[in-house]
Parts: C-alpha cells; sequence; structure tokens
C-alpha cells in the first residue's frame, strides 16, 4: 500500500530489479552473460536448524503487511509458513501448539541498518572493523569480511527484540562504504553460515558530514558537501566505462570495486544511502537519475519529513530512528514526528537502529514514533507500524519474497510476544527461524551464548 | 493558555519564575513517586511554588485554579538521575558544547553552573516529555576528577540551577585509568595524592609535594573530603566497585554514589553493607567493555533487592539530550517482571527510581521528587501511564509554575505537516 503506483512505475524502469523485487517472484539475476557469470564467492552455507510442526493459537496476529487478526492462528510446518487465519483455520492433530491469549503474533523483527559484527561489542580497538577509513571510495570491501559471528549482539538483537534479520552495513566515513551484508540472526562458527541465502547485496553509501570530515582531516578531497558529489560522479563514471567493457565481450581485468558499482548499475546491488538532510537526498535522487542507478533507502533520514512527496514519488524508503537528535549538526532537525509524516504521505517508513541497544527495542521505538503521530493527528494502525519492522525493510532489502510477511511459504521467521509488542511491557516470548525454535524465555537451553561470553561473568544470564 | 503565554514571556524577558499562583490537579490517578502505586481519583494542590497537599479527598483551597486530570495521571516530575542537560546544543559542534573543561588546567574545581544554559533546546524538549530536574555533571579529561556538578530545573526562565556545586564526580574503571596514566594503579594513587594535597592546603600550605592540584581544586575537594560535596564516581566494574568501597574505608567521611555501576549486582551485598547508593544505566546488557563482561538489565532490580538505593540514569548515552528515555527505561524495567528469571522493578518502585529515589541519592528528597507537603511544585499531568510508549504530558508545572510544552522541534514539525509547499516558500509558513 505504501508502495504508491508511481513507485511501481519506477520500478519498471530497466536497472531497478533489486529495490523492486516483488513478494510473488523470487529474486532473477539478469544482465551479466552467463559465459561470464563465476559462482559467487564466500556463498550462504546458512541451513535452517530444525523445526518441529508448530501452531500457535488464540492469539492476536500482525501479519506484516498491514494486516491483522483476532484471536488467530499461525501455523508453520517445513520451516515455512503454512497459514494463517482466524479462529477456525485448520491445523493438523498431532503437532505442538501454543496457546497465544493475551498474547501476539509477529513477523520476525528485521533491521536494515546494523553494524553487530563489524562494530562488536566489546567495543574495543581491535574490532573496529566497520570503516575502511583509508580512500574516500571503497565499493570493494564486504562487510562480511569484517563480521565476527561471536559478537554477543546477536543473541540480545534476538532475545529483546525478536530480530530474526538483519543487514551488516560498513561505516559511514567513506562516500562509497562497501558492500553490506544480509544475516540470519542465527550463531555460526563462520560468516558464510550466518549469511541469508539468496539475499541481494547492497552498497553502503554516506551524505553529508563524516566522509567530508574523514578525507578533509587528512588533506584530501572530499573537504566539503560539492567534494563528495564531485568524487562520487567520477566515481559513477568510471563505473560505467568499466561496465561497457565488461560487456563487450573483450578481455578485461577484473576490479573489485567496479565489479560493485556495476552491479548497482545492473540493478543487482541495492543502494543504502546515509543521508541526513533532505537536500542532500534530493542531490543524491538526481544524481541517481544521471547514472541509472536507483536508491533503495535513505538511512538516518531525519529530515526526510521534509521531502515526503519526493521520497514517495521517487519509491525510495527512508530507515529512521524515533527520536534521535542533536548529536551532530546534520541530525539538528531531527523531529519525533518524521515516521508519521511519512506515513501520512505514502512514503515508505522503516525504523532502523544503527545501534546495539536499540536494536533490541525496535518494536519499542516504532511505538514511540506512532505515538508522536497521533498527538499531530496523523493516527497510524498499530498493524501498519509492525510493517515498518518486518515488511518494509524485507521489501527494501529485496528479500520480502522470502520474509518479512506472515504469507504461506515464506521462511517461518516468527515471534509470538508477551503482549503487544508496542508496549513497554512486552518482550518477546518465543522466536522461531526458519521454523526452529531459537529463542525460549521460559528454557535457558534456548538463550544463546557466544564463544566470547562463555566461562565469563554472567554466562547465559537473563540480559 | 495564558499561563503558557505569561511563562513565555517569562522566558523572553529573563525573569525568574513567578511561585504566586494557587493550582488543584484533581480526578487523576495519583503518583506519589515514594515507591507506592497509583491511586484513583488524588488531588495535588500547590501553592506558592510548594506542594500544599496530595492525596485522596484532599480539600480544595478556595480560588485555586483547577486543572481536571480524569481519565489522566497526574505525578511529580521526572528527576533525571544523571545528565549533562544544558551543556550542549549540538554534541560536534565544539562551540555549543561545554560538557569538559578538563583542558583548563583546572580538574577538581570546575563548576558546571554557569555552563548550563536553559535557553539551549534540551531543556524545552525534555520538559515537554515530563522531566522537571536533573543532576548535571561535567566530564572528565586528564584528571580522575571532572569537577562540581549541579542540580537544575528545566523550568521555562533564566534561572537553571537548583543547587551548584551539589556534587563532585570523578572517573573510576577503564575512563580513570586513561586518565590518570593508564592504569587503575594511578587512578587510585592520584586519588589518594589529590586528597592529601587537599589537606595540605587546608593545613595552610600553599604549594604541594606532587603539585597535582591548583589552590581552588583543593579547596573543591576539602569539601568532598569533609563529607560536605557528595562525590559521584562513575564506576562498571565488579572489582573497581570493591576496590572503592576499600578506599571509602580509609575515607569514611566521603559520601560516595556511584555512578553506571553495569556490574553492580555481582557485589551488590557489598554495596548495600556500605550503604553507597548507586545511580545505575537501566538497560545496559551487552559486554560493551571489558568492565561490563556482567551486563544484564537485571542489574537494578538486583541490587534493589539486596538493599542498595538504587535510582535510574544516563551516564553517556545521550545524556545531554534524551532525557525523555529516562520513563521508557523505567517501563522497560517493569517489563522484565514478567520475564522468567529476570528481576525488574514494580511499577511504582520503577517510577520511584526516576523521582524520589535520585532525590533523595543527591541529598535533595526533603525538597524534590515526591508529591507530598513543603515539597517542590514538580507535577507532570500526563495523558496515559507515564512510563508507556504512548503516553505524554499534557501539562507540566515547576515550581508551581505552569511550564510552556512547545519546542523547536515541534515548529518543524507543524511547518512540514504537510511536506510539500504552497502558495510561498516554507520560510514564510510560521
Amino acid at each position: 500500500m505504501r508502495f504508491t503506483r508511481k513507485a511501481i512505475a519506477a520500478c519498471l524502469l530497466p536497472l531497478t530489479i533489486a529495490a523492486c523485487t516483488s513478494t510473488e517472484k523470487p529474486q532473477t539475476v539478469s544482465s551479466v552473460k552467463p559465459a561470464e557469470k563465476a559462482p559467487a564467492p564466500f556463498p550462504s552455507t546458512y541451513k535452517a536448524y530444525p523445526g518441529v510442526a508448530t501452531a500457535i493459537r488464540n492469539v492476536t496476529i500482525y501479519d506484516g503487511e498491514g494486516g491483522k487478526i483476532d484471536n488467530g492462528v499461525v501455523f508453520m510446518s517445513g520451516g515455512k509458513i503454512s497459514s494463517v487465519g482466524g479462529p477456525d483455520t485448520a491445523i493438523p492433530a498431532d503437532i505442538a501448539v501454543f496457546d497465544g491469549t493475551g498474547k501476539f503474533v509477529t513477523p520476525g523483527i528485521i533491521d536494515i541498518h546494523s553494524h553487530l559484527g563489524d562494530y562488536p561489542t566489546p567495543s574495543v580497538e581491535a574490532h573496529s572493523d566497520g570503516n575502511e577509513a583509508t580512500a574516500p571510495t571503497t565499493p570493494e570491501v564486504w562487510a562480511e569480511h569484517s563480521v565476527w559471528p561471536q559478537d554477543p549482539g546477536f543473541s540480545r538483537a534476538l532475545a529483546n527484540g525478536g530480530v530474526t534479520s538483519l543487514q551488516i552495513l560498513p561505516g559511514s566515513a567513506n562516500l562509497m562504504g562497501g558492500r553490506s551484508v544480509v544475516l540470519k540472526n542465527v550463531y555460526s562458527r563462520t560468516i558464510q553460515g550466518m549469511k541469508f541465502p539468496g539475499a541481494p547485496y547492497g552498497l553502503k553509501m554516506a551524505c553529508g558530514e563524516n566522509p567530508k570530515r574523514v578525507y578533509g582531516a587528512k588533506g584530501r578531497m572530499p573537504s566539503t558537501r560539492m567534494g563528495n558529489l564531485a568524487v562520487n560522479r567520477q566515481t559513477w563514471i568510471k563505473a560505467q566505462e568499466y561496465r561497457k567493457k565488461r560487456d563487450s565481450g573483450k578481455e578485461f581485468t577484473r576490479d573489485l570495486g567496479m565489479e560493485t558499482l556495476a552491479g548497482v548499475l545492473d540493478g543487482e546491488i541495492s543502494i543504502q544511502n546515509h543521508c541526513y538532510r533532505a537536500d542532500e537526498m534530493a542531490l543524491v535522487l538526481d544524481m541517481a537519475k544521471e547514472f541509472g542507478y536507483k536508491v533503495s533507502t535513505f538511512h538516518h533520514a531525519v529530515e526526510s519529513y521534509k521531502i515526503a512527496d519526493l521520497l514517495r514519488d521517487n519509491g525510495v524508503c527512508s530507515a529512521v530512528w524515533a527520536d534521535w537528535w542533536g548529536f551532530k549538526m546534520e541530525a539538528y532537525d531531527a523531529i519525533p514526528e518524521n515516521a508519521a509524516i511519512l506515513q501520512n504521505s505514502g512514503a515508505c517508513v522503516i525504523i532502523h537502529s544503527d545501534d546495539e541497544n536499540q536494536i533490541q527495542r525496535l518494536n519499542q521505538e516504532a511505538a514511540k514514533a506512532q505515538a508522536d503521530g497521533r498527538r499531530m493527528g496523523i493516527r497510524i494502525p498499530d498493524a501498519e507500524v509492525i510493517k515498518w519492522l518486518t515488511y518494509n525493510p524485507a521489501k527494501a532489502l529485496g528479500i520480502s519474497d522470502k520474509t518479512g510477511s506472515l504469507k504461506p511459504g515464506k521462511m517461518a521467521d516468527v515471534v509470538l510476544w508477551n503482549g503487544n509488542p508496542l508496549s513497554v511491557y512486552s518482550r518477546p516470548e518465543m522466536v522461531w527461524i526458519d521454523g526452529a525454535l531459537m529463542y525460549d524465555a521460559k528454557d535457558p537451553k534456548r538463550r544463546p551464548v557466544s564463544d566470547f561470553e562463555l566461562g565469563q561473568p554472567g554466562e547465559g544470564d537473563v540480559k | 493558555m495564558k499561563h503558557l503565554l505569561l511563562a513565555a514571556a517569562a522566558l523572553a524577558a529573563l525573569t525568574s519564575p513567578s511561585h504566586a499562583e494557587t493550582i488543584a490537579i484533581t480526578g487523576g490517578k495519583l503518583v506519589i513517586g515514594d515507591g507506592s502505586g497509583p491511586v484513583d481519583g488524588g488531588t495535588v494542590v500547590i501553592r506558592d511554588g510548594s506542594i500544599i497537599a496530595a492525596g485522596v479527598g484532599v480539600a480544595i483551597p478556595a480560588g485555586a485554579r483547577q486543572i481536571d486530570a480524569s481519565g489522566k495521571w497526574v505525578t511529580p516530575g521526572v528527576f533525571a538521575g544523571f545528565t549533562r542537560l544544558g551543556l550542549s546544543e549540538v554534541d560536534a559542534v565544539n562551540g555549543t558544547n561545554d560538557k569538559s573543561g578538563g583542558k583548563s588546567g583546572f580538574s577538581a574545581a570546575i563548576d558546571i553552573a554557569p555552563a548550563i544554559d536553559p535557553f539551549r533546546s534540551p531543556f524545552a524538549v525534555n520538559r515537554s516529555a515530563g522531566v522537571t530536574r536533573a543532576v548535571v555533571a561535567p566530564e572528565a579529561a586528564d584528571n580522575i576528577f571532572a569537577g562540581q556538578g549541579a542540580i537544575a530545573d528545566l523550568g521555562a526562565d533564566s534561572d537553571a540551577v537548583t543547587k551548584a556545586r551539589a556534587f563532585q564526580f570523578a572517573e573510576f574503571g577503564e575512563d580513570g585509568a586513561a586518565n590518570a596514566g593508564g592504569s587503575r594503579a594511578g587512578t587510585h594513587l592520584h586519588f589518594r595524592a589529590m586528597l592529601r594535597e587537599a589537606q595540605e592546603y587546608a593545613a595552610g600550605r600553599d604549594t604541594f609535594d606532587d603539585d597535582l592540584l591548583k589552590a581552588e581544586d583543593a579547596k573543591a575537594l576539602l569539601s568532598v573530603l569533609r563529607g560536605e560535596t557528595r562525590l559521584l564516581i562513575h564506576v562498571e566494574g565488579a572489582n573497581d566497585m570493591l576496590r572503592l568501597l576499600e578506599l571509602k574505608r580509609d575515607f569514611p567521611s566521603i559520601k560516595m554514589v556511584f555512578v553506571g555501576a553495569t556490574e553492580g549486582w555481582r557485589v551488590a551485598p557489598q554495596l548495600a553493607q556500605a550503604g553507597v547508593p548507586v545511580i545505575a544505566s537501566a538497560l545496559n546488557d551487552l559486554p560493551a567493555t571489558f568492565e561490563m563482561l556482567g551486563a544484564t538489565q537485571s542489574n537494578i532490580g538486583r541490587m534493589k533487592d539486596a538493599g542498595v538505593k538504587v535510582a535510574i540514569g544516563m551516564i553517556n548515552d545521550r545524556d545531554s539530550h534524551q532525557l525523555r528515555y529516562t520513563t521508557q527505561y523505567a517501563g522497560n524495567l517493569v517489563s522484565l517482571e514478567k520475564l522468567p528469571n529476570a528481576t525488574g522493578l514494580s511499577w511504582g518502585e520503577a517510577f520511584a527510581a526516576i523521582s524520589s529515589v535520585p532525590a533523595d541519592i543527591m541529598g535533595v528528597g526533603d525538597r524534590f521528587g515526591s508529591l507530598k507537603a513543603g515539597k517542590a511544585g514538580d507535577v507532570v499531568v500526563w495523558d496515559g501511564d507515564p512510563l508507556e510508549l504512548s503516553s505524554a504530558p499534557t501539562t507540566v508545572i515547576i515550581d508551581g509554575v505552569e511550564q510552556p510544552l512547545g519546542n523547536r522541534q515541534q515548529r518543524l514539525r507543524d511547518r512540514y505537516a504537510r511536506p510539500t509547499e504552497g502558495d510561498l516558500p516554507k520560510a514564510y509558513d510560521r
């Protein structure tokens, strides 16, 4: 509903496949000649853990796409959602059934902006692997090569936040910070074991203060916002030339950074663009048109409310905090009604964290943003607000055909909350990922403990 | 509305608050703030800036302006347990950031009070979220002693400081070690040596053996040493807290308060026995540093159960701008009560942890933090449960004066409620 007709039209343009994947069709990759196509490196080895066929009855359901069912039934089997419906929904006799009276079910929460693993805790210098701050454009780096799979933060995001999928991004020191990686929130010995199977890559870009500060301080370009744009455009010109060379059928030398940028121009890699100010977002949208790519999402978009119409018309999501403000100049005009004004304008809203603590409370942040909207006369139903944490981020990541809502056939990424998730008094009670029970508040054995925390004070404690 | 305009005029004219009005708030769900639960149908009467009475069946004085709080909640204003309120407008813009005076060459002597600027926008934003008083601390730099903090009110007037030099603030643990030569050993040595120099100063010497202090620093530390000024110490790890309790045995007159105390639950019996109160971070549950390995949201509940006096504070956690998180944090501690094996707070305890308990810990509980006769008229009327995410104040009263609830964020909100431009650019829309 929030992806308007104009947005759909934008999706029909060439080169925009990744950002516009529909729920019905699986992700398709084209435009690179099959002969050139090598197997993707560092492939996902994630496999769903075993689950049992499970149903939750008598429960309030927010389906993630704006639907609400009272006194409903969610039935999952074989790692997938089998059926979702009202009290009469049929379920087999021989399966595990939970009574959800007074409780709520949502799809697994998705955080589109996390640095778990590349800025993990303990936040020691030796773990600081999020910014390759040695050149203003580093599209050649991949966040997955920095992610430490033992970050204790993954377990907190699961247990307190109900987070089942998350995008790990490079930092924002660079204009082009590198490739993101989408993970299932399931611990593994290797990062490959956490990678969300089939999720498209993203390219992290950054506007504004950070790149110009970091490189200006080194006495090199960019030191201004105009420098930011100039370096970006020069780099896109090179990417266009590289792509032409690549597609010419002649021999050419591979270039990791250019491969990523060409992937953006091909529509296979989505743009995840850190950008606070409205005027800068408008410039980025024009730059994207100049070079023929599409911005999936503006992150930290504290001024999106000022251009909500423009963002709606361009089919771009805003990933926002509820109320962060005042910590830097480009965050000075942040307002708590940002999300509500966007929603009211028909633009796509995502609540993100960028924070190892608030990733544990995305539901609460969304509830605050909803309430701030209500006080200015914008009433947004609870079920729509849940979409900010589930279906919308899934869509912006190009994985909404697989997760992000409780639709039959999708991954059984499910959270059972012990009360309304938009209340401060509610917490996840059980979390399933691909139908496997990965967290159970009542069972200490279903509470993951990373290697780092083993043998330490508080091992296995409630967190 | 008239009162809002008057208050706004007071702000513009740089005057002090007026206390004259008598106000009766009636019909609300009343929260005293002392740890008890809410009661229905309570009345609060404020006169001359102070609470006259609060409870069920309280008489309403003739001539009192009545505020109908039917269907609403009435509480003491939130007393933010640890903040940097008023010390910065934009954190990353140095000219607006007065948190640390450590490069001045002074340490303990630094008095943060004149840097607290009530015209900075965090005052208005957090006032409209129901915060009425705040503990305001300086940040340390190059020294374990950061200087003297204050207690401030969030009233819309030019007179923010309730109590200047209300406490001394010091860094122990990792941050303290970094400021004391790179080792916790240095922190303890500095602590002892600086206090000794303060005593030398008191004995009439004006030069010191190790030259760690200036005379002004010595004066400030003497007040700590004599127990006249509280010493708030940022400390996170269990061992650091135990070693501080040993220091306390050597300096029994010092009134220590621990701030942060992420691993407090591990040494809760010792804290209780030593009678050291704690202003703790409510939701730390990650091993952000090696001194926080035992972090859990159950920390405050466990300390409370062990008999520690514990309030909620926000050290190094958006502590200049987001005091409005205080109620959310308290609500989260209530939510733990439903979580198996977790330890939280009851609703009444949680509200006390952001009202009467921090006021008590700071030694101003006789004047602030609860709705009892004789205390300051800091009262908030909320449109729902104040700890719930959906609630917000409808009336905020500080020192008996009804406050304006507008702020710069609301002006931006109103300008862009419809983002498209109309007949004139947005710059004309106000």
